[in-house]
């Protein structure tokens, strides 16, 4: 995979006063409001929160599977407020991977076929896309499980599949969204050292939405922390890993 | 997406489902099949139909008659021969319209009536010429016993009904011998156009009998319920109402005929041949005009049927849409995965067209194997039916290969048209609310 040399620093993503709203009846809710945030390449960014702070509906705004009812967000010299549905579509097929929570992977294939997925939506040479999925699953240490099911899997080997899927397209972004908070603590700290080391390794910018502050302060290399749809606090952790 | 990567993406999905994908499939297939079954035997009924009216050798022949009319005389003067009388069906006339583009054979409608003597007994009747090319024309199928065996035999076949006048059991006819009386024509000598009529007699033998009678109610061969060869027809030179009419016309010496009949290479040739003939000043008639109202008929009449069967499609497709519609229901996460891994909405929405149109085509396959398998059984059931009436067996039903190509084709377009309102709904699906969806 590509890495971003580590000497070029240039923003992966940039909020300029970011709001999303819903109305539900005659009550508008303030999901996120007024949010400015910059993300440099090759950051690991831990957006902290409790449920319902908006770090999650941040999150889908700056992967681009909604839209801003006011503000800007700039990622890959595009203003994501202003792309056509197709061209949001192009953005998180080239630009960004996304891990969840419930892992999403789908059932009915198998991991070779879940990790293969991006690479048919983004029309690969079928030549390539073989390499490609053994290079990504090979990086999660799942290359002998290529013809295993999800129903097969442990929880831990699903997101690490989840993983692969997300990094098989080479995205310059990474969005986890809640990554361990379906697994064990020991399961949640190998799924952490993995992404650290693809933060590491590939230089990606890391964006992991989750309310775990130890888990937060230990792998990131920066803390936002949302209440209420605001950024309460944002600040670069000194003891974060590398 | 990629064609392929849509295909199998497609079919992985019909076969998660694949008892309730299966049973709407059946659904098509079923539409399909009443289609297919309707319009086959549309299909089957007009190819008898044209068939045999093309066997009979009506469509492809041209009836010519000179200019002149027993009741009004000459018709018009285009007709006129440089003398101003109407040009008459002679020998020299036969030979011309022999010569005309496309024309395979040109033989006169010799008709006259006889008397036949069969165990000494005397049964009035027409007796009609047939060329040996009527062999051809579907009316002698099915017949007791043989044809002509040459243009110059002494033989007869007799039409059923005539033949139950001579004989309850008409099988017991064939090889035995008749005699038929008639009024020959003899030209008198001195020139004078008018002429002699001798009764004569001559022995036939009974080689046949036909159900029908050949191209029945239309020129010569109409009621000619005892039939000779056209060769013996001529050498008997019997006289025919035209020879009443000749004659007191004064003349010709040489004998004509009351009509000529010519038989075109096609049916494509007979618009061209009937005016060349009506432009050598004769009178031309053709049954082209009838042909192509049962064209009309049979169209009108497939579109029926398929107007009925399509309602079965009409109902089939309600079921796709039914189904595409739990499916996105069911899949409503796996569209969200989908979409935040790259899927624009028109990657959804082919997808799902895809489906259905997969389900379509599928369906339409199944249904025209078993409105084929339902076609056989019509022809089957119709021909036990007719061989127990020991009428000869027929194809009721025929599925010809544009009715194949035509049905999946419909199959195909009916289900996308089914899935559209699906696959938009789809492509519509927010991602955020899609992938938190239980």
């Amino acid at each position: 995979m590509t890495a971003t040399p580590a000497s070029t620093i240039q923003n992966a993503i940039q909020l300029d006063h970011v709001s999303r709203h819903y109305t539900l009846a005659t009550t508008t809710i303030r999901a996120v409001d007024d949010v400015s945030l910059t993300i440099r390449t090759g950051e690991f960014v831990a957006l902290l929160g409790s449920s319902g702070s908006g770090k999650s509906t941040l999150l889908n705004l700056m992967a681009g599977l909604d839209r801003p009812t006011s503000g800007a967000i700039r990622a890959d010299g595009k203003n994501l407020a202003e792309l056509s549905s197709l061209e949001l579509a192009r953005y998180r097929r080239n630009t960004i991977g996304m891990v969840f929570q419930s892992f999403n992977l789908l059932p009915r294939m198998t991991l070779a076929e879940n990790v293969e997925l991006p690479l048919r939506l983004a029309e690969v040479d079928h030549a390539e896309r073989d390499a490609r999925v053994a290079e990504a699953l090979q990086r999660v240490r799942l290359d002998k499980r290529t013809r295993h099911r999800p129903s097969e899997l442990s929880g831990g080997e699903q997101q690490r599949t989840a993983i692969a899927r997300a990094l098989v397209n080479r995205p310059k972004i990474l969005f986890a969204d809640e990554p361990t908070g379906n697994l064990d603590s020991a399961t949640g700290e190998t799924i952490m050292n993995l992404l650290l080391e693809i933060q590491s390794g590939l230089g990606m910018t890391i964006i992991m939405v989750t309310h775990e502050r130890p888990l937060a302060e230990k792998y990131a290399t920066r803390l936002a922390i949302m209440g209420d749809g605001k950024l309460l606090s944002d600040g670069t952790l000194s003891g974060a890993k590398q | 997406m990629k064609l392929r990567d849509l295909t199998e993406l497609a079919v992985r999905n019909l076969r998660e489902s694949v008892l309730r994908n299966s049973l709407t499939t059946l659904g098509v297939a079923v539409g399909v099949a009443s289609l297919v079954a309707m319009l086959s035997l549309g299909v089957g009924l007009q190819q008898l139909a044209t068939s045999r009216l093309s066997k009979s050798g009506l469509f492809d022949t041209v009836f010519v008659t000179p200019k002149f009319n027993m009741r009004s005389g000459p018709q018009s003067q285009a007709g006129a021969a440089p003398d101003g009388e109407p040009r008459l069906l002679d020998e020299t006339t036969r030979q011309e319209l022999t010569k005309l583009p496309n024309v395979i054979e040109v033989f006169p409608q010799i008709r006259f009536p006889t008397e036949v003597r069969f165990d000494s007994k005397p049964y009035p009747t027409v007796v009609a010429g047939m060329p040996q090319s009527s062999r051809l024309s579907g009316s002698f199928d099915g017949m007791v016993g043989n044809f002509f065996s040459g243009e110059s035999a002494d033989e007869a076949i007799l039409q059923i009904e005539f033949a139950k006048d001579l004989s309850k059991d008409t099988n017991s006819l064939i090889g035995k011998t008749l005699a038929i009386r008639y009024a020959e024509r003899q030209p008198l000598a001195d020139s004078s156009g008018g002429f002699s009529i001798i009764p004569k007699e001559r022995q036939l033998k009974i080689i046949g009998i036909v159900e029908t009678e050949p191209a029945s109610g239309f020129g010569g061969f109409g009621n000619g319920r005892l039939l000779i060869p056209l060769g013996v027809a001529q050498s008997l030179r019997a006289t025919q109402i035209n020879d009443l009419r000749d004659a007191v016309r004064g003349g010709p010496a040489k004998p004509t005929y009351p009509s000529l009949t010519v038989r075109a290479k096609s049916t494509s040739d007979v618009d061209a041949i009937e005016a060349a003939v009506k432009k050598m000043g004769f009178g031309a008639f053709s049954l082209l005009d009838a042909s192509k109202s049962l064209k009309i008929f049979f169209g009108v009449f497939d579109l029926i049927l398929g107007l009925f069967a399509s309602l079965a499609l009409a109902v089939a497709t309600l079921g796709i849409v039914n189904t595409l519609v739990m499916a996105i229901l069911e899949r409503r996460r796996e569209i969200g995965v989908l979409k935040a891994l790259g899927a624009s909405d028109g990657d959804v929405k082919t997808l799902f067209f895809f489906e259905a149109g997969v389900m379509g085509f599928l369906g339409g396959i199944g249904g025209v194997l078993f409105g084929w398998l339902i076609g056989r059984g019509l022809n089957l059931a119709t021909n036990i039916y007719l061989k127990r009436r020991d009428l000869p067996s027929i194809e009721v039903s025929s599925v010809p290969a544009w009715l194949v190509f035509v049905a999946i084709t419909f199959a195909v377009v009916i289900s996308l048209v089914a899935g559209f309102y699906p696959a938009s709904r789809a492509a519509k699906l927010n991602p955020v609310e899609a992938l938190r969806y239980e």
